[in-house]
This record gives structure tokens, C-alpha cells and sequence, in this order.
């Protein structure tokens, strides 16, 4: 039997957590019953693995045995009359006996209990991050620069709102399933994008929670194969993930698309990506994941930003403003647009935008500007930037784009 | 099952004048009916002004009694549904309804335990 590293173990626990809760919520009804089983049972296997080897099905073993744990302690808190334990051991009687996800959606139903919009945002991200992705409260709580306790209190809210409101822990009908998809894929995408540009801190990429946003992102789009948005979010993260080498220089500064040393994109998750996004276009039920990702397969195109086809950009953000026609959506089509327009016209349509409050729209403003050669204008703007800007990479961009059109006679 | 206290939130003073209390009514009754066929209803009232609210509280061991609502704000509670549901989604339907009924906001609550009879 060959030797367990922790570290196997770790990488056990991070692919199976969610899966073993997901089970162990269906049984016992209960998420503070099932996080405290599987625990117990990752407890055991750090001191049964590294002698007895790893069992043919790490996962089924740690379903077993915190189904069995919890079981036992259940039994000897029901026998003191907690009537918490007897509904939960009630529960779990009801429920068939299975080793692996016999039940294939549970983790599909708990995905949908932790995006429930009945809980605040933040709170869905919390509860999906620890629940799925077996991060501790700790590491949630660094992720998004938030202290311990005020996370850790969010946690137990949550999870007290669930329990006494009863959230349900099923897949929802029919009837309420896209609403609730894209209340899902939106906590996903949030996931990503603070991974992806931390809205604030030091450096610009936290990778653990891009790779955990790819990871649930995954194991959705294998869940509901049939849903094209849920596909497009993956597509869309895999190509963004693609440029990560190439978006910071060592020292962590950043570095723009049209700067960016494309030899450093990783082109297997560009392939994946693309592989992607063609199937979606068979389909044909576009959707805005499912664009956005189509507009990054055209920048992964592209072997030099000069040849980028933005033609075909604009005219992807023409069918986004149709599905999304939000200010942010025309913020990004007015940067395609001055590559194709020129500066002039684009800087027209982002004046008549109201993103007073957004950072990136002055920023692309401040770029605007400097390409038409109104330095002054463009320092007001790129402060203007700075000043809503709290990531330490984008700062010195801008702090150094700022001195630069100072500096200009 | 559970059972959730559905309230219905309203500003103080009179209705717009674009709003046809007739529809409202009509469409209230119509949704009473329905939660009543569903077998859902508990129990719905709409409530009188909040200049009509007494309030009692005790003061130094003595019960004081004072004119007018416990808070005064810009909205009250003009009215309630307590209806019996699988789970939150359950309760959420019918508070969609509510909502649209009205056009007021609802707020969803459970009841943590209920005597009737």
C-alpha cells in the first residue's frame, strides 16, 4: 500500500468536501450536523490513511464514516432528549443508505440552498465557498479582506436563516429554475472576479479563488449540461484564467491585453475555453456569459493585439447591449468601439454614461483623452480613477499613468 | 409544514391617486381564494390606521398607556397573511402574489411556534 502524503489528503478533502456535505445535508437535514460529520471523518482518515493507505473510494469512505459518526453521536444526544438530534436522527432513518453521490444532485441542490436569494449576497458567497469548497471561515474571511468574526457571525446568520425559514434543499421547479440559475452563476462569477481583480489589496490576482470559482463553475456545467449560461460562466472564466501569467510583470504591476506577452497564455485552457464557447454557438440559445466568453475566444484569436478582429467585438457587444444593456455593458463596448472609431466617437458615448462612482469609467475616459492628446483632462481623469481605486496594482498603473500626462509639454 | 407571517408594508397617509383600491381588493380576494383552495390559509386581516394603535408598556412597575403607534415612520403595517408552506420557496409564492396584489412591499418571516384554537 503506497504512503499518503497530508498533502493527498488535503487535495482529497478540497475534491470531496462538497460532494460528502451535499450527501450528508440530504441525510440528516441538517448543515451544521453534516459539516461537523464530515469533519469528524477527514479527522479519522488523517490518522488512518498514512498506515492503512488510501481506500478505493476516498469519498465513499468519508461518507460512510460521517454518516456513521453522526450517527453515534446523534444517538447519545437523542438519548438525553434533544429533540434537535431525534428529528435529525428521524431524518436521516428516511433516507436511503448511499456510499457516493448515489444521488447525483445533492451537490446541485446545496449549490441552489447556498445561492438562495433569500440570503444576501455576500452570505451566498460565504456559505458556497465553505460549504462546496471546504474553505475555512478564515480563509473566506482573508479572501475578501473581511475580519474573522464579522465573516464567521455571517456564516452562523446564514445557516440560522436556512434552519428557521426553512430554505429548501432541492434543485427549484421548473418555473422559478432561470432566475434562480442566474442567481447561481452570479455568485460563481463573483467568486472569479474578486479572484481575478481583487477589489482591493495588494497584488491583483487571487488565484485559490479564481481556481475555486473554476472548480464549482465545473461541477456545475457537468450538473446541467443543458443549461448554455451555465456553460458560457465556464467558458468565461477558463479564458480570463488563460492570460494570468501574462497580466502582471514579476514584481506585480499590471500589464494591459494590448501589452501582454501572449506566449504566456496558457493555451490548453484557451482550447478548453474555445471548445466551449463553439458548442454554445451550435446551440444557439445565447445568452450574456455565453457572449462575454465569445468576446475573450476573439481576443484569444488574436496572435498580436494589432490583429485583433474588433469588428467582430463591437458587434459582439451590439447583441450584449440587447440581452444586458446595462452602463457597464456600454462601457466595454465603447472601448471596442475606439479601436475601430477611433477615440473621438467612443469618448462621445462614454460621456453620456452615469458611472460617476466607478473607477473603470474614468479610467477608460483618462485613456481617451490621452489618445486625443487633452493631457490635462486626462490627469483630472486618471486622479479621478485613482481615487475610487483600492487594488495597489491598478493604483501604481494609474499613479504612473497620471505622472505621465503631468509631465507632457 | 410552516407556517410564515406574510406582512404587507404600506407609507403612512392616503394611497396615490393612481392606485385603484378596487383592483387591489379584487385581486386580494381573488389570491385569498386561492391560498384557501391550496389549503394553505391560516389567517389574513388588514388593519385600521396607525393613529388608531394604543400602546401599553410598563413604567417603573405601573402599565402606562399612551395614544398612537409603538414606532412612527414613513411606512407601517397595514396588513397580514399567515399561510402554511413546505418551505421558504412555498411562502415565496404566495408573497410574490401578495406583492404584485398590492404593489407593496411583503416581508416573509417564520412563525417559530403557533396556538390556535
Amino acid at each position: 500500500m503506497p504512503a499518503v502524503t497530508p498533502a493527498e489528503i488535503e487535495r482529497v478533502f478540497r475534491a470531496e468536501h462538497g460532494r460528502a456535505v451535499a450527501s450528508l445535508v440530504r441525510v440528516f437535514g441538517d448543515i451544521d450536523i453534516a459539516e461537523d460529520a464530515v469533519q469528524d471523518a477527514f479527522a479519522a482518515a488523517v490518522q488512518r490513511w498514512p498506515d492503512a493507505g488510501l481506500p478505493p473510494s476516498p469519498a465513499g469512505w468519508i461518507i460512510t464514516t460521517a454518516r456513521h459518526r453522526a450517527i453515534d453521536r446523534l444517538r447519545r444526544e437523542a438519548s438525553r432528549e434533544d429533540r434537535h438530534a431525534q428529528a435529525a436522527l428521524l431524518h436521516a432513518r428516511e433516507e436511503p443508505e448511499d456510499e457516493e453521490g448515489a444521488v447525483p444532485d445533492d451537490r446541485l441542490r446545496l449549490i441552489f440552498t447556498c445561492c438562495h436569494p433569500a440570503l444576501a449576497p455576500p452570505a451566498q458567497v460565504a456559505l458556497t465557498l465553505r460549504l462546496l469548497g471546504g474553505l475555512t471561515t478564515a480563509e473566506i474571511a482573508r479572501a475578501f479582506l473581511v475580519p474573522e468574526p464579522t465573516m464567521a457571525q455571517r456564516i452562523v446568520r446564514a445557516k440560522g436563516k436556512i434552519r428557521a425559514a426553512r430554505i429548501p434543499f432541492r434543485v427549484p421547479e421548473d418555473a422559478d429554475l432561470p432566475d434562480r440559475l442566474a442567481g447561481v452563476l452570479g455568485v460563481l462569477y463573483l467568486i472569479f472576479t474578486e479572484g481575478h481583480r481583487a477589489s482591493a489589496g495588494r497584488r491583483l490576482v487571487r488565484e485559490d479563488l479564481c481556481g475555486e470559482a473554476i472548480r464549482l463553475a465545473r461541477v456545475l456545467a457537468s450538473l446541467m449540461p443543458d443549461e448554455p449560461e451555465a456553460l458560457g460562466l465556464l467558458a468565461l472564466m477558463l479564458l480570463g484564467e488563460s492570460r494570468r501569467r501574462a497580466r502582471t510583470t514579476p514584481d506585480g504591476g499590471l500589464v494591459l491585453l494590448a501589452d501582454q506577452d501572449r506566449s504566456q497564455w496558457d493555451r490548453e485552457l484557451i482550447a478548453e475555453g474555445h471548445a466551449i464557447v463553439r458548442r454554445c454557438l451550435r446551440r444557439d440559445q445565447p445568452g450574456p456569459y455565453q457572449i462575454q466568453a465569445a468576446i475573450q475566444a476573439v481576443h484569444a484569436d488574436a496572435p498580436t493585439a494589432a490583429v485583433t478582429d474588433w469588428d467582430q467585438i463591437v458587434a459582439l457587444y451590439d447583441q450584449l447591449m440587447t440581452l444586458a444593456p446595462t452602463p457597464v455593458v456600454a462601457l466595454n463596448r465603447a472601448v471596442a468601439v475606439a479601436e475601430v472609431d477611433g477615440p473621438e466617437p467612443a469618448l462621445a458615448l462614454v460621456d453620456r454614461l452615469e458611472l460617476e462612482e466607478l473607477g473603470l469609467y474614468h479610467a477608460v475616459r483618462a485613456d481617451l483623452l490621452r489618445r486625443l492628446g487633452r493631457d490635462a483632462e486626462a490627469a483630472d481623469a486618471y486622479a479621478a480613477a485613482l481615487a475610487r481605486t483600492e487594488n495597489e496594482a491598478e493604483r501604481g498603473f494609474l499613479a504612473g499613468r497620471l505622472t505621465a500626462a503631468r509631465l507632457r509639454p | 409544514m410552516q407556517a410564515y407571517l406574510l406582512s404587507i408594508y404600506q407609507p403612512d397617509g392616503p394611497p396615490p391617486p393612481d392606485v385603484d383600491l378596487d383592483q387591489v381588493t379584487e385581486k386580494l380576494g381573488r389570491l385569498n381564494t386561492d391560498i384557501k383552495a391550496a389549503g394553505a390559509w391560516v389567517f389574513s386581516g388588514g388593519l385600521h390606521a396607525p393613529s388608531t394603535a394604543t400602546v401599553m408598556r410598563v413604567r417603573d412597575g405601573e402599565v402606562v398607556t399612551t395614544d398612537g403607534p409603538y414606532v412612527e415612520g414613513k411606512e407601517h403595517l397595514g396588513g397580514f397573511t399567515i399561510v402554511n408552506a413546505d418551505d421558504l420557496d412555498g411562502a415565496m409564492r404566495w408573497a410574490n402574489r401578495l406583492a404584485e396584489a398590492t404593489g407593496l412591499p411583503i416581508e416573509v418571516r417564520p412563525l417559530a411556534h403557533a396556538d390556535a384554537g
